[in-house]
């Protein structure tokens, strides 16, 4: 379970990482990083300005 | 790089600088770290802010003025306009920033103190001792280092890790957070007014926004709540704004961010932690403005910080000192700030134009939001009674 992360449209601003539950993304400098804990829960592609990300189940 | 500082704060925004300074002009040994290369870039901020809050902190300088305004402008769904915060005496009421430049000039002043500063430098995680953090984990281009801190400072923003690691629940529920987008538009006639435009006809649960940044370029931006956003993104409708209403503009920047608006969350200091600005959820749930709150705060919390020096305790004993001072001052707006967004958000945009219509006797010019609200509660008790307790 995951999520992708279009780089091309993420505009690297860290509202996902703000509302993960349970703390999987990190934003390092110009891109976001998912570690293995993420629960394809949704909340971050949900929230994201511009739709950069979408969950894997 | 020194092994141990007294106090090392995660992140130079203007909540990060303000404390960096304050505890270095104290004689602290100070420590500031900013994960990007650049401070102050990119900015995902709005850059308004009220003149009389800001100089509490700094002097005012056109390096960082990108523009004066006199007041603002609301604008309702019919498009009734309600001028407010004007000043008193005729003068500028506000400014926009060019953060770009500012958070460099607050990190810089932070550095003068005597703080260390260091960029490209970021937090990956909390060192403790005997469940007391006592300083953070930090990747240097590509390489890993302990930094020791008597108190860390976590000013890392909406994203913010560093509260999470110590043990503090910052995560934001879709409720709590506005998703935004903003273009520096150029090519038109920016006006002299912050103008925000209220209801569902523009955006779902948030506001559109202009803010000058120089005659002919403003900050055009919009927030939708992200409990109300669906599948509708901010970039779309922004897109959609401008089309409709600044057809001539020229886009030349995108912004992008989150801004949290569920207002105080339950906890802010720990064992040898201090949360501030963003990363505390200190940014204000109706307007969204974070930076004097942020800068506020990081005043209250160096202060603390130089107490807890003296004492030579970091537990939450003294640093609990900080939780009760912003709570009583900031916290309290924020807590008003939400009653008045929810209840907004029940509205329509019909019940939204009637309230405008209701002042429409009224020289609202000169006053400030709290008065004006209480104006309006006057003026529509049924429809505004769930604020009744804002005025006990």
């Amino acid at each position: 379970m995951s999520v992708n992360v279009n780089r091309y449209k993420c505009g690297y601003c860290g509202a996902c990482v703000g509302v993960c539950p349970v703390g999987a993304l990190e934003l390092v400098e110009t891109w976001i990083e998912v570690d293995n804990t993420c629960t394809s829960c949704g909340v971050c592609a949900k929230i994201c300005p511009v739709g950069a990300l979408m969950v894997i189940k | 790089m020194k092994q141990k500082y007294d106090v090392v704060v995660v992140g130079a925004g203007p909540g990060g600088s303000i404390t960096a300074k304050t505890c270095a002009e104290a004689g602290l040994d100070v420590l500031l770290i900013e994960k990007r290369q650049e401070i102050g870039d990119p900015v995902r901020c709005a850059e308004g802010v009220a003149k009389d809050a800001l100089i509490r902190h700094i002097q005012p300088d056109k390096r960082w003025i990108a523009a004066e305004v006199n007041g603002s402008k609301i604008i309702a769904p019919d498009g009734t306009e309600i001028k407010m915060s004007e000043e008193a005496s005729g003068g500028k009421a506000g400014y926009t920033l060019e953060r770009k430049i500012f958070d460099r000039v607050l990190a810089q002043q932070a550095a003068m103190a005597g703080a260390e500063v260091m960029v490209k430098t970021r937090a990956t995680g909390l060192l403790r001792n005997n469940g007391c953090i006592t300083g953070i984990n930090a990747m240097y281009m590509g390489e890993t280092h302990e930094i020791k801190a008597d108190i860390v400072i976590g000013a890392d923003g909406v994203e913010s890790k560093v509260g999470r690691w110590g043990g503090i629940d910052t995560s934001l529920k879709p409720i709590d957070i506005d998703t935004c987008a903003q273009f520096l538009v150029s090519n038109i006639e920016a006006g002299e007014y912050s103008k925000f435009f209220l209801g569902e006809k523009y955006t779902p649960g948030g506001y559109v926004w202009i803010f000058p940044k120089g005659p002919h370029t403003a900050n055009v931006g919009l927030g939708i709540l992200g409990s109300k956003c669906g599948n509708i993104r901010p970039i779309t409708l922004l897109e959609n704004f401008m089309k409709n209403h600044l057809p001539e503009g020229k886009i030349i920047e995108m912004v992008v961010g989150g801004v949290p608006v569920g207002g105080p969350i339950k906890q802010t200091v720990a064992d040898g932690l201090i949360l501030v600005g963003d990363a505390a959820r200190q940014s204000d749930p109706l307007t969204g403005g974070g930076i004097i709150n942020a800068m506020d705060a990081g005043k209250i919390a160096a202060e603390v910080c130089i107490k807890a020096k003296e004492k030579g305790d970091y537990s939450v004993r003294t640093l609990n000192e900080y939780e009760n001072r912003w709570r009583a001052t900031i916290g309290k707006e924020l807590n008003k700030s939400l009653k008045v967004k929810n209840l907004l958000l029940k509205l329509s945009d019909e019940q939204l134009n009637q309230l405008a219509h209701s002042l429409s006797e009224i020289d609202t010019s000169k006053m400030e939001l709290p008065k004006m609200i209480m104006i309006l509660f006057k003026r529509n008790p049924k429809l505004l009674w769930e604020l009744r307790t804002l005025f006990i």
